[in-house]
């Protein structure tokens, strides 16, 4: 796709990347006719609900699907409701009520983080994707992000008790994707994956894509990855804008989610989180 | 300046332990791309494991890679090369059962290394890694033979395995860049030389032979190939969207569709955002993702190729390939099987198997009648329709194939490219031989003297839900105000024209198909044509729309409602009673699929109100569509 603006000029790479991305989008729009987009309000899914609005030359044919915790950083759901109304998003907003109203949480003392993230962001996804019979997710995340999500495919299948089976995985090559599964499977697709945290940035940049402030640094700090205000940290920057991020990343040696406690856990925690169905 | 260039992706592979997930950890250390906390990381890790420190704990993220110490699938990582290139690594597990994940990693690199253990030399993953690079057309090899730390870094161990696996590669034509010998595990020719293990050695370490590589460059120059991925109707606007996989298209363009050979002019290549001011895009070339509009409504969908007439691709029922076999079960002469290129989708048979290469013996047996799982020959494809192709070695897009197994719950199971195809100029005589004929009397002339236009309307609707009874009701309505009138009725079709149909899913495409074809010839003799089926599918009924669209008819689909409950009650062909027992399968609305549409002209609620007012109804929103 040709872009506007002069900062297309610096990033000739990236035309690749949006090319395949915007194919994957088309591919599940094509093969799946009750699809949706989780949409984090993360800078990731917010490219990649830019991407479908490419794709589809200013549409969005799939329901944005937002699962909140509760436990989100206020900012976050502001800006959240003004892009669906100003882009007239179809929001659906999944939420795991009882839990919340029994307080069985981390923030309440009563579950460790993993097992939060379990309770108020894997279950409430397994509801709405089992409530609107859903085939297929799009989720932004990357390869770059983390060692299990580097082992992910584009079109990647989840059982019926929405696990992830990563020893035994479809082949995936030329462009050609399994799209038929048995009954009860449902896939995430991952029109990301092969991007790095820098072409997100960079793609920001040269597409102007509006984002939510907590990402520029604020008195000598910023968020690097958005998550629940509870278990989601800072770090120190002093990039306030979108060309001073990308000038941070490309010298930083600190990993992308660092700053999110659940994956800090144990050296397992993110795995075990992935495999029963987290994003 | 920020980097700038399209990283170089590069695919380690090899038989397992040979080293590949140690390389890919050392080189990342020694490169300065480990992330802060990452070294420790693993280091602790192994201290829990009480096992000495392991780099391979890098790639092999997952805790049953950990446990095993074997890498289960693909891993990649970034990297920057000598010459501050950006690269991507690509880990490939070496397990023989995990060859299709191998060939996952191994199709999406541009360049691969090789990875032989000094100590072991040549093995049979060795021989199938070096076969497979060939067929997924990686030219860009580098050989490295890894641990001769274990062989005391001797000379003749690295120069008998070279001369060993050079004769085995030439065999099929691939010659490597650079035979390296190296130590993962200690550094050896791996960021940079061993001049103090190795001193014999003068070649480049790995590092270095990255920079003989180069990235990829999509063929903007070569042949226009567009295949069609869907076409969209959002708005007003009409879009072919799909990639551009070779050559460049512009707007002005007469493109060729096959396997069709249609024709249409190239009108606009859209774009959003759209910019204020800034002039329409002109042209897009290999590897966009692009959306266009045509100037004329032709007939397209999805697997459609669209070329330039002058260059167009082959298209066959028979094609002749190499593959590889990743099935559970084994390929056989006689198997259902469905290949997959671009954005077609066909079913098909083995007419024939030519070879089979045993990759782990390094034999060839001829006359073979199944190809086992991880081996790979030489067949022949015969297809139920015309496939539109180009041979492999011309331009690779259009060349390459994956086999999905029908009788494996539609697995893929094996991928191929295809050769020995003739190019012919099939173009220009299907196009001189069949035209459109325009005739004397136009469309035009038909409705002044009948008083309205040629029509299709389309009803569709559950069965039961009041089709056949709107359908005659309609037609004698119409018919008692002098209009030229006639139901296409589903079974008189199927005694003849469809005669030879059955009711597999093809079958009812096709049928579909012939009677959208011939109710769009009787509306073009001014004629309204109602036609009554299921049609459940909404491609079926936009591939409809599009047949009369492109003869100049308008389409009138009518969704003729009732709920499920209520049409089962009705019954009147005792259908849904036969299809609750059983004894019907694939019946619309119990266990198949009736797809809803989504914009239709007319809606009748039919268990709203009486009959008469049904079509009454119909009439107030039909009647001004035909003046």
């Amino acid at each position: 796709m040709t872009t506007p603006a002069s900062a297309s000029a610096l990033y000739p790479h990236l035309e690749a990347l949006e090319s395949e991305s915007i194919y994957i989008l088309r591919e599940t729009f094509r093969h799946f006719k009750k699809s949706a987009m989780l949409w984090s309000i993360g800078k990731d899914s917010c490219v990649m609900l830019w991407l479908a609005r490419k794709a589809f030359l200013g549409h969005v044919p799939f329901p944005c699907v937002h699962v909140d915790t509760s436990y989100k950083i206020p900012e976050m759901i502001a800006f959240r409701d003004q892009v669906a109304r100003e882009w007239k998003l179809d929001l659906v907003v999944g939420q795991n009520r009882e839990a919340l109203a029994a307080g069985r949480t981390f923030p309440n003392g009563q579950l460790d983080r993993v097992a939060c993230c379990t309770a108020l962001k894997r279950d409430p996804l397994a509801a709405v994707i089992a409530e609107k019979n859903y085939e297929a997710v799009l989720v932004g995340i990357r390869r770059d992000e983390e060692g299990t999500r580097a082992k992910e495919r584009y079109f990647s299948p989840r059982n019926k008790n929405f696990e992830w089976d990563f020893r035994d995985q479809p082949p995936e090559f030329w462009g050609q994707f399994q799209t038929d599964f048995a009954p009860g499977t449902h896939l995430r697709v991952h029109p990301l994956l092969h991007w790095t945290e820098l072409n997100v940035w960079e793609y920001i940049h040269r597409e102007n894509i509006p984002l939510v402030s907590l990402y520029f640094a604020k008195e000598g700090r910023r968020y690097r990855s958005l998550g629940c205000a509870p278990c989601t940290g800072t770090v120190a920057s002093n990039a306030a804008s979108v060309p001073e991020i990308i000038e941070e990343l490309r010298t930083t040696k600190i990993a992308e989610r660092s700053t999110r406690a659940q994956d800090q856990e144990s050296e397992d925690a993110f795995e075990r989180l992935r495999a029963s169905g987290y994003m | 300046m920020i980097e700038s260039s399209l990283p170089l992706r590069i695919v380690i592979v090899g038989h397992v332990d040979h080293g590949k997930s140690t390389l890919v950890g050392r080189f990342l250390h020694d490169t300065g791309a480990l992330p802060e906390g990452k070294f420790e990381s693993i280091q602790a890790s192994c201290r829990r494991r009480g096992v000495p420190f392991e780099w391979a704990f890098l790639m092999d993220a997952l805790q049953a890679e950990r446990d095993q110490n074997i890498t289960i699938d693909v891993s990649q990582i970034a990297f920057k090369t000598a010459a501050g290139r950006p690269g991507v690594l690509i880990d490939a597990p070496g397990h023989k059962e995990f060859l299709k994940n191998m060939i996952t990693g191994a199709a999406r690199a541009d360049a691969a290394l090789l990875l032989i253990a000094a100590n072991e030399g040549v093995r049979e993953q060795s021989r199938r890694h070096g076969y497979l690079l060939s067929l997924l057309g990686l030219k860009q090899v580098a050989v490295v033979v890894n641990k001769m730390d274990l062989v005391d870094y001797n000379e003749q161990v690295f120069r008998d395995i070279e001369k060993e696996y050079r004769e085995f590669l030439a065999g099929f034509g691939v010659e490597p860049q650079a035979f390296i010998p190296i130590s993962a595990r200690e550094g050896e020719n791996v960021a940079t030389g061993a001049t103090k293990t190795m001193p014999w050695f003068r070649g480049p370490a790995v590092l270095e032979v990255l920079d003989h590589f180069q990235p990829p460059q999509p063929p903007a120059d070569g042949p226009l190939r567009l295949p069609i991925q869907d076409v969209y109707r959002f708005d007003r606007r009409r879009i072919l969207a799909g990639r551009i996989e070779s050559g460049t298209l512009r707007v002005g363009d007469e493109l060729v569709f096959s396997p069709f050979n249609k024709t249409a002019v190239v009108a606009s290549i859209e774009r959003w955002p759209e910019i204020p001011d800034a002039p329409p895009t002109q042209s897009a070339s290999a590897g966009e993702s692009v959306g266009i509009t045509l100037a004329e409504q032709i007939f397209v969908e999805r697997g459609h190729v669209a070329s330039h007439r002058a260059d167009a691709p082959m298209e066959s029922n028979r094609v002749k390939a190499n593959l590889f076999w990743l099935g559970q079960r084994d390929l056989a002469v006689g198997g259902r099987y469905r290949l997959k290129l671009a954005t077609q989708a066909l079913d098909c048979q083995i007419a024939s198997i030519e070879r089979v290469l045993d990759a782990s013996q390094a034999t060839v047996r001829a006359g073979a009648e199944s190809v086992a799982k991880n081996d790979v020959a030489e067949v022949t494809f015969e297809l139920r329709a015309p496939l539109v192709f180009d041979n492999h070695d011309r331009i690779p897009e259009l060349g390459r194939f994956v086999l999905v197994d029908l009788d494996e719950a539609h697995a893929v199971s094996g991928g191929g490219i295809l050769f020995g195809g003739t190019y012919t100029d099939r173009a220009f005589v299907k196009s001189q031989n069949i035209t459109w004929s325009e005739g004397e009397i136009s469309a035009a002339d038909r409705a002044r003297r009948n008083g309205h236009r040629g029509a299709v309307i389309w009803l569709t609707g559950l069965s039961g839900a009041g089709k056949s009874t709107l359908a005659q009701a309609l037609e004698r309505e119409l018919f008692s105000q002098n209009m030229q009138a006639y139901v296409l009725d589903g079974d008189n079709v199927r005694h003849g024209l469809n005669s030879n149909l059955g009711f597999s899913p093809e079958d009812r495409v096709e049928n579909i198909r012939r009677v959208a074809e011939v109710a769009r010839l009787m509306a073009d003799a001014g004629i309204v044509v109602i036609t009554a089926f299921i049609s459940p599918y909404r491609q079926d009924r936009r591939r409809a729309r599009e047949i009369a669209l492109e003869g100049g008819c308008e389409f009138i689909e009518v969704f003729v409602h009732a709920p499920l409950e209520v049409c089962e009650q009705r019954d009147p062909k005792q259908l849904y009673k036969k299809a609750r027992a059983g004894q019907i399968k694939q019946f619309t609305g119990i266990d198949a699929p009736y797809e809803a549409p989504e914009a239709p002209e007319i809606v009748i609620r039919t268990n709203e109100q009486p009959v008469a007012e049904s079509v009454r109804l119909a009439l107030v929103n039909l009647l001004p569509r035909l003046r």
